[in-house]
Parts: C-alpha cells; sequence; structure tokens
C-alpha cells in the first residue's frame, strides 16, 4: 500500500480523543483525524442520506463519516454488534458507496470481533507493531478509557454543586488534552492519581441529601450528549446529582449479561438484546440506592430498550420511583424534552419535600 | 383602596387563558381567548380585558406563565415565575380540588395525565408525537362533518350507539369515519364515536402503564365536551369532575406559584402598550446554525434563546 491512510470514525462523546491516540500508535506514518465535531448539519446530512426510520446513533454515524470523507480521510472504522447496530456497517458502507465516495472500510462486526481475525485486518492495513505492541497499546488504551470514564462519573455526581462555575468542565478539558498524546502505564496511573486529586479538590457546594436521578438506557444516546440535548447538563443545571453507569468502560469491561438478569430480580427473565438487562438492573439498583428518579433514554425505535420498558413501569410501582422515559431522534422538538425535564424536576423535588414534612409529622 | 393581586397568564398553542387572583386564591377576573398564532397580541388583549373586568382598582404584585409561549410571554410581562404546564396544572387544580388523584388534561395540541398521590406530583405523562387524542383532531372532524366544535357534546349525548371509529390515528380515524358515514351512521353516532376515540387514543397512549385512581378531575379545552366526559367516565367506570373553571387551572397555577416572589414594585400594564418585535436570525458561529431569537420592547432587549454556546451571537 503506498498511498497515505488517513484513518476515521463516528463520534461518541468525547472518545475520539483516546482512539485517535490509539490508532495513530497502531499506524505510524498514517493519518488519523477525528471526524469534525458532530453539528446540526451533521445531523442533517446524516439524515438526508438514512432511512428514515432507522434509529438515529445510525444518522449521526451518517453524518460523521461523510464530514470525515470531506475532510479527507480515506479509511472508515466501524464496530458493530448488540442489535441493529450490528447491521450498521454494511448499510453505511453502501450507502457511502452509492455517493461515490472512495474509501476503505472496516467493520470489526465483519471480524466477529475474534483477536486472530482483527490482527489479520491490522496486518492487511501494513500496522509495522509486533503482536506484544499491539496488545500493549489496547492494555494502555483500555485504561486510558477507565480512567476518563472515572473522571466523567465523579464529574456527573458534583458538577451541579461546583461553586465556580466551569471547574469540572476545565479540568475534563484538560485531561482530554492530556490522553491524547500516547501514555506509558506508568504515566496513566500517575495520571489517574493526579486527576482524582484534581477532582476532589474542586470546591463544591452540596447538600448531604441532594436530589438523585440515575440515567439509563441506550448506549448511544444516553454518551452523545448532542444528540440528547445535553441532558445531564441540564439536570445538572438544576442542582441534581446525575448518576450513569452507562460508558465505553462499561460495555468492554462491566458489562455481564448472565449476571445482571440474574441481578435484575425476576423483572426480566431472557436478555431482550443491546443493552436492555443492563437497563433494568440499574434501574433496580438505584431504585434500592433510593434515587429520586430515574430518566430512561433511548433513540425513537430502540427495540431493545422498549422491550424493557413494562419492566421498567412495573419496577417503577413496586419501589414508587418515578422514571421519565425519553426518545430522541433528528425530529424531537428541544423545547419538548426541556418542558418534561422541567416537569421531572419540579416533580421529585415536590416528593422529596413531601416525605420530609411527612418525615418530621411522625417524628413528633 | 388597591387590591393586590397576582396576575396568571396560561399561553397555549390555542387559547390563552388569564387570571387576576386575589390574595386569599379567588379568581376576581378570567378571560379565555384564541391565540391565533400571535401570543405577543394575544397577552395585549388578554391583560386589557383582566384589568377591564377586575371589581375594583388592583395592583399586580406577582406574575407567572405557563404554557408553550411562557417564556416568551414570561419576558413580555417580566415574569416573577416562568413555569411548565405540569406542575402549573398540578399546583392550580390541587387549590381547588385538595383531595385530587388523577388530573385528565387534554389542551389542544397536547394532552396530559398527572398522577397526585398525597398532594404532589407523583408521575406525569405527555402525548409526544401524535394529536389524534386532543382538540386539535376533533375541531377537524367538526369541520369535515360541518359542525361547530362547541356543539360536538351535546349532539354526542344524544347517541344511543356510538359508532366504532379507529383511534390509533388522525388519519386511520378520519378515513374510518368518512366510511362509516357514507354506510348511513348517524351524525350523533359518528360524533359519539369521535369523543369516545379521542378517550381510547388518550388512554392507551398518554394513559398507559399509569395507575388512574379517584377523584379524577378533567380539564383542558376538551374538557367543555360533555361527550368526551361521558366517554372518560364509561371507560373508566368512574366519575369524573369538571370544574367550572377548569380551562383556568393553568392559569390560576401560575398566579400561586407566582405569589412566592417577592417583587420591588408592582406590574405596570402601561409597558403593555409598547411595541414588542422578535427578530430571528441564524448564528453564523459554526454549522449548527442556531435558530436565534431576540425579542424587543421597543429598542430594548429583553431577551434571546435558541442559542447552543457561549460563542453564538446571543447579545
Amino acid at each position: 500500500m503506498d498511498k497515505q491512510l488517513v484513518f476515521s470514525f463516528p463520534h461518541m462523546g468525547d472518545y475520539h480523543v483516546v482512539i485517535r491516540s490509539m490508532l495513530g500508535e497502531l499506524f505510524p506514518g498514517q493519518r488519523v483525524i477525528s471526524a469534525p465535531p458532530t453539528t446540526q448539519r451533521t445531523l442533517e446530512l446524516g439524515s438526508k442520506y438514512s432511512p428514515d426510520f432507522v434509529c438515529s446513533p445510525f444518522k449521526y454515524n451518517m453524518g460523521n463519516y461523510i464530514e470525515a470523507l470531506e475532510a479527507g480521510a480515506n479509511v472508515l472504522l466501524q464496530t458493530g454488534l448488540g442489535c441493529r447496530y450490528g447491521y450498521y456497517g454494511e448499510v453505511q458502507e453502501q450507502i457511502l458507496r452509492d455517493l461515490g465516495y472512495e474509501f476503505d472500510f472496516l467493520c470489526f462486526s465483519r471480524a466477529h470481533v475474534k483477536p486472530e481475525k482483527i490482527y489479520r485486518v491490522l496486518r492487511n492495513l501494513e500496522c509495522p507493531l509486533s503482536m506484544r505492541e499491539i496488545l500493549s497499546v489496547m492494555m494502555r488504551t483500555a485504561e486510558s478509557l477507565r480512567i476518563m470514564d472515572a473522571l466523567d462519573y465523579y464529574i456527573r455526581e458534583n458538577v451541579g454543586f461546583e461553586t465556580i462555575p466551569g471547574s469540572f468542565e476545565k479540568l475534563q478539558k484538560q485531561l482530554l488534552k492530556d490522553l491524547s498524546e500516547p501514555r506509558t502505564m506508568l504515566q496513566l496511573e500517575r495520571l489517574k492519581q493526579r486527576y482524582a486529586r484534581a477532582a476532589g479538590e474542586i470546591p463544591v457546594k452540596k447538600s448531604a441529601m441532594p436530589l438523585r436521578v440515575g440515567v439509563i438506557g441506550e448506549l448511544y444516546t444516553l454518551m452523545e450528549p448532542f444528540s440528547n440535548f445535553y441532558l445531564e447538563k441540564q439536570l445538572a443545571r438544576r442542582n441534581i446529582s446525575v448518576s450513569r453507569r452507562m460508558s465505553v468502560s462499561f460495555l468492554l469491561f462491566g458489562k455481564k449479561d448472565r449476571i445482571s438478569l440474574r441481578e435484575s430480580g425476576g423483572y426480566l427473565k431472557y436478555t431482550v438484546g443491546a443493552n436492555g438487562v443492563d437497563s433494568v438492573c440499574q434501574a433496580k439498583q438505584y431504585a434500592e440506592l433510593g434515587y429520586d428518579g430515574l430518566i430512561h433514554m433511548k433513540s425513537f425505535g430502540c427495540i431493545p430498550e422498549l422491550n424493557v420498558m413494562p419492566a421498567l413501569t412495573r419496577l417503577e410501582q413496586d419501589y414508587g420511583m418515578p422514571i421519565l422515559h425519553l426518545s430522541f431522534d433528528a425530529n424531537t422538538s428541544e423545547v419538548g424534552v426541556e418542558t418534561r425535564l422541567e416537569a421531572f424536576a419540579d416533580m421529585i423535588d415536590m416528593r422529596r419535600k413531601k416525605a420530609y414534612g411527612t418525615a418530621r409529622v411522625s417524628g413528633g | 383602596m388597591e387590591q393586590l393581586v397576582s396576575l396568571g397568564v396560561d399561553i397555549g398553542s390555542i387559547s390563552t387563558k388569564g387570571v387576576l387572583l386575589s390574595e386569599d386564591g379567588q379568581v376576581l377576573s378570567e378571560e379565555y381567548l384564541w391565540t391565533e398564532g400571535d401570543p405577543v397580541g394575544a397577552v395585549k388583549r388578554l391583560v386589557g380585558i383582566l384589568f377591564e373586568k377586575a371589581p375594583g382598582p388592583v395592583s399586580v404584585r406577582t406574575v407567572g406563565t405557563t404554557g408553550s409561549a411562557r417564556r416568551l410571554i414570561g419576558s413580555m410581562l417580566g415574569a416573577d415565575v416562568v413555569k411548565n404546564e405540569i406542575t402549573a396544572h398540578a399546583v392550580g387544580t390541587l387549590s381547588r380540588h385538595p383531595g385530587v388523584r388523577t388530573i385528565l388534561e387534554i389542551g389542544g395540541q397536547d394532552s396530559k395525565i398527572i398522577l397526585i398521590r398525597g398532594g404532589v406530583v407523583s408521575d406525569y405523562a405527555m402525548n409526544t408525537l401524535c394529536a389524534a387524542g386532543t382538540g386539535a383532531f376533533l375541531s377537524s372532524q367538526a369541520k369535515r362533518l360541518g359542525l361547530e366544535v362547541e356543539s360536538l357534546g351535546d349532539l354526542a349525548l344524544r347517541s344511543q350507539s356510538p359508532s366504532k371509529i379507529a383511534a390509533r390515528c388522525t388519519v386511520f380515524a378520519e378515513s374510518d369515519m368518512i366510511h362509516k358515514a357514507q354506510t348511513g351512521h348517524s351524525k350523533e353516532d359518528i360524533v359519539a364515536g369521535l369523543c369516545r376515540a379521542v378517550v381510547l387514543n388518550y388512554l392507551n397512549n398518554v394513559g398507559k402503564g399509569k395507575r388512574i385512581e379517584e377523584p379524577i378531575v378533567f380539564q383542558g379545552g376538551v374538557s367543555k365536551n360533555r361527550g368526551v366526559v361521558r366517554a372518560f367516565e364509561e371507560e373508566l367506570h368512574s366519575g369524573v369532575t369538571v370544574d367550572p373553571e377548569s380551562h383556568l387551572m393553568g392559569a390560576i397555577g401560575a398566579a400561586i406559584l407566582s405569589r412566592s416572589a417577592s417583587r420591588e414594585r408592582p406590574f405596570d400594564p402601561s409597558l403593555l402598550e409598547m411595541t414588542f418585535t422578535t427578530k430571528a436570525g441564524e448564528c453564523s458561529g459554526c454549522p449548527n446554525r442556531c435558530e436565534i431569537v431576540r425579542f424587543y420592547r421597543g429598542d430594548e432587549l429583553l431577551d434571546a434563546w435558541g442559542n447552543r454556546c457561549e460563542k453564538g451571537l446571543n447579545r
């Protein structure tokens, strides 16, 4: 292969930083670009060239691909697997070819994510690294993801209470900058400690019992804030502590369907595809922790998450914990989501005050 | 002496409702008029009428707004509280029916259900994509039948055997309705069938999975239709209360919520005589192309919205 390869891949949250750095290490001498940031144009482009009724992550991916191709990319990546997501690669590649783009398309679900097949794919693209070096890159990438997700988890729970506006966001951006360069395991370990400490030192004004909301549902809509109108930020602005267990590290290392199914405590008997079981299992855990409410998000037409809704409704009634269901696609109105969120925040606040009221009365 | 009051405005897509509420929670004056796609003009008229109707001189201490144009009207009136419809309706209804457990609401463009347990909102749902279970559906079908939407209720009550009309979607309902008419069903039966269709659609979409418990209060514009009220009672096998002020609950709620604010100067109605203009424009800062709306009173910028980032041309 003598032409210069330019790798690119669709966005999801801030993960492009880590993926870009990983690809950069795997293919020294080649270029890796992040797709241009997801904007309204991305979504419009993606919707234009996607089947109308496909779930919205497909449309975002398409938009990212087209914008990446426009920016000069010639090797596109897709992972696949799961639900309808498993077919994304096939359809997306065909649509892009029909549009007349020339590119190589790497789809991991075609290689059935078997290490030896992926190794062969990398070799075909003239990855010069030895098996051992490749493993090292993978392990360091995994560690970077863990560090990033751990910080994000802490931020979600606390950003609504920061006393200096923007201090958490600044820290987050700094970490992304630090992770954009290749790091040794030792450096990563130091980064991890440094950022855990720095996050803990950011002043927060948090009451002993802040309102707590758990966010569950379909992975892309949860992890790409553009696609959910920055819902977590909206909640934080109302002084709500937000918890979301879904993250890339959760998908890679924390997800065990069999255990989740058992822990869903009879609310589900079978797996329902993709992360459906996780949604129910997490909902139950949040309920047992006494969370004030849950927000269940999915892209419009997401079958696995649609499957879990009856189980969630039952859970909602059993535990008396309200669950707000939101579905997003290219036509979702931002104002509509805001109204529902505002009403939800008011509701959990009123419920909480009422619960305190009765507690005081019964306590004399 | 001037009476101290709170002004509550509920501005929906179809109608605009307003009340002046005395300190002890009595409605001193009320008005209900059509928005007609011009919320600013509707509120100007509304406030004028409210002051005319007031029994004596009043001084507006606080202002609250709700409804889909709440933000626009909120900045126009300098509102103390701008609240979503769910909270406003719940608070308004609870002030009149403290024991209520279920609020059914069907308005012009949307419908919602609010469950109240122990005096607070415990769950709610709003319709999302579908307008079939709303007033807009009834008024478009009334037009098709050559009837006034106000007359539907009484006509429906005369029906002995309501026609079965597909309720899932406006388009299905419409073709089904035409089919029934062409096969000789009477207008009363068809109208009663339409009322049932609205109720079934509502219960299947908005009310799905919700425990509807008595006492039930039904409100929103469609609650004035007695045919729909009867259909609800039959479907739910329980009594449904329709308050004579049912259309005002949002406005009353907004007025009550506004009372928690403390305001330095009373609301000055003469401000409304100035010209209000909105200027819309696309921000060209990035490909997001946010549609930014700026709202002016005279030359003074009151508010701007639609911007997603700090880079935008918000001000």
